[in-house]
């Protein structure tokens, strides 16, 4: 909070204290597609119920198309170590974890689910 | 689902022109048929009660000491065995049955029997353990609680409880510890119109034990054969009414 008292004077003049200088925000690595399926703001707010109803519909209905696939997540968020390996979406600082350690909400996704690419991306899930 | 004379043709494809001429020759307006063609769905549409898939294990063909279905399986759902084979997942296990007054011995794997009335089903506490509308019956592993009362009432021993934490898992076959699973029919191939694991691996080892396909449908390669030989359901007593019928036992 230090870095407030030097931006005091721009606060005092436009009454706004910028979020990055509340909270740092998460970081993550850049996502590998050209866009998300949905708007980011609408994505932040709302991508577990999106989840929770294709996952829905996947399990119990066997309708296996549609946009919004945890795998389909994964394929675009995962990113790779220095040695080329994948590294889990939901380890420490990638994707998932930046925003989960962030608002504190743990993720149960990837006690069950793949959290990496897998080669076979055809299947989808 | 076998190739048959048509093995040029992706079945997918196949199965596409086909429904397209069918389409014609019988539809009055678009989405109206007089008849429902026993096609495979397409990935967007729900299982439908139209179809109920089934199997045919002809014993006579099975091979013992085979373990080609298993493997298949193992690989297909990432199931990797522990140094503690007692927690081992077996989603199919091969079966050796010797008729101790004949000395007449079979082979034959197990699995999930896809019961039409399945115990796991109807003592499932939260609905977890279901029975999908074309008859494959599974776990929602989202709602399972890990109390394996499905485990006790399977007249087959057909289930599996995750004792450990994983990692590695398959991206179209999601596995965590505290929840039971058994076999899923291959669900998310069947879906896409392709055979189950075993059934491929059994057909490529040159044995073709296995015959998967729609019980519904008695056009279907699996309703003919079901027709012409001598089939049982395990433990048939019971009335579950299994999806897999053995030849040969």
């Amino acid at each position: 909070m230090g870095s407030v008292w030097r931006l005091l004077p721009l606060i005092m003049l436009t009454g706004v204290l910028p979020w990055s200088v509340i909270a740092d925000e998460p970081i993550f690595p850049r996502a590998r597609g050209e866009r998300c399926v949905e708007p980011v703001g609408v994505m932040r707010r709302a991508h577990f119920e999106f989840l929770n109803h294709q996952g829905q519909q996947t399990v119990e209905r066997g309708i296996r198309i549609g946009r919004h696939s945890l795998a389909g997540c994964v394929g675009c968020h995962a990113a790779r170590d220095q040695n080329a390996d994948w590294v889990p979406v939901s380890a420490p600082g990638q994707f998932c974890d930046s925003c989960h350690s962030y608002a504190a909400v743990r993720i149960d996704c990837f006690s069950c689910h793949r959290a990496v690419p897998e080669a076979d991306r055809a299947m989808g899930n | 689902m076998a190739a048959g004379d048509t093995s040029t043709l992706p079945r997918r494809e196949l199965l596409g022109r086909a429904s397209a001429l069918a389409g014609l020759v019988v539809s009055f307006a678009p989405g109206m048929r007089l008849i429902d063609l026993a096609a495979a769905k397409p990935d967007g549409e729900a299982a439908s009660a139209e179809v109920r898939w089934g199997m045919l294990v002809d014993t006579t063909r099975c091979v013992s000491g085979c373990d080609a279905c298993v493997n298949a399986c193992a690989t297909e759902h990432g199931l990797e065995m522990t140094d503690r084979p007692e927690i081992d997942a077996q989603w199919i296990r091969k079966v050796d049955l010797i008729d101790e007054d004949s000395g007449k011995e079979i082979s034959l794997p197990v699995m999930c029997q896809h019961c039409e009335d399945a115990p796991c089903v109807a003592v499932c506490p939260t609905g977890a353990s279901f029975r999908r509308e074309d008859g494959i019956v599974l776990v929602n592993q989202h709602t399972c609680i890990g109390c394996r009362y499905c485990m006790m009432a399977c007249p087959y021993k057909a289930r599996s409880f995750i004792h450990i934490n994983l990692t590695g898992q398959r991206t179209h076959s999601p596995r965590g510890k505290g929840t039971v699973e058994s076999c899923t029919f291959c669900v998310h191939r069947v879906d896409r119109d392709r055979e189950p694991a075993c059934v491929e691996a059994c057909t490529a080892a040159g044995h073709q034990a296995l015959l998967f396909g729609d019980l519904s449908d008695n056009e279907g390669e699996l309703a003919q054969r079901l027709g012409e030989v001598q089939t049982q359901q395990l433990r048939s007593d019971l009335g579950t009414n299994p999806g897999v019928h053995y030849h040969g036992l």
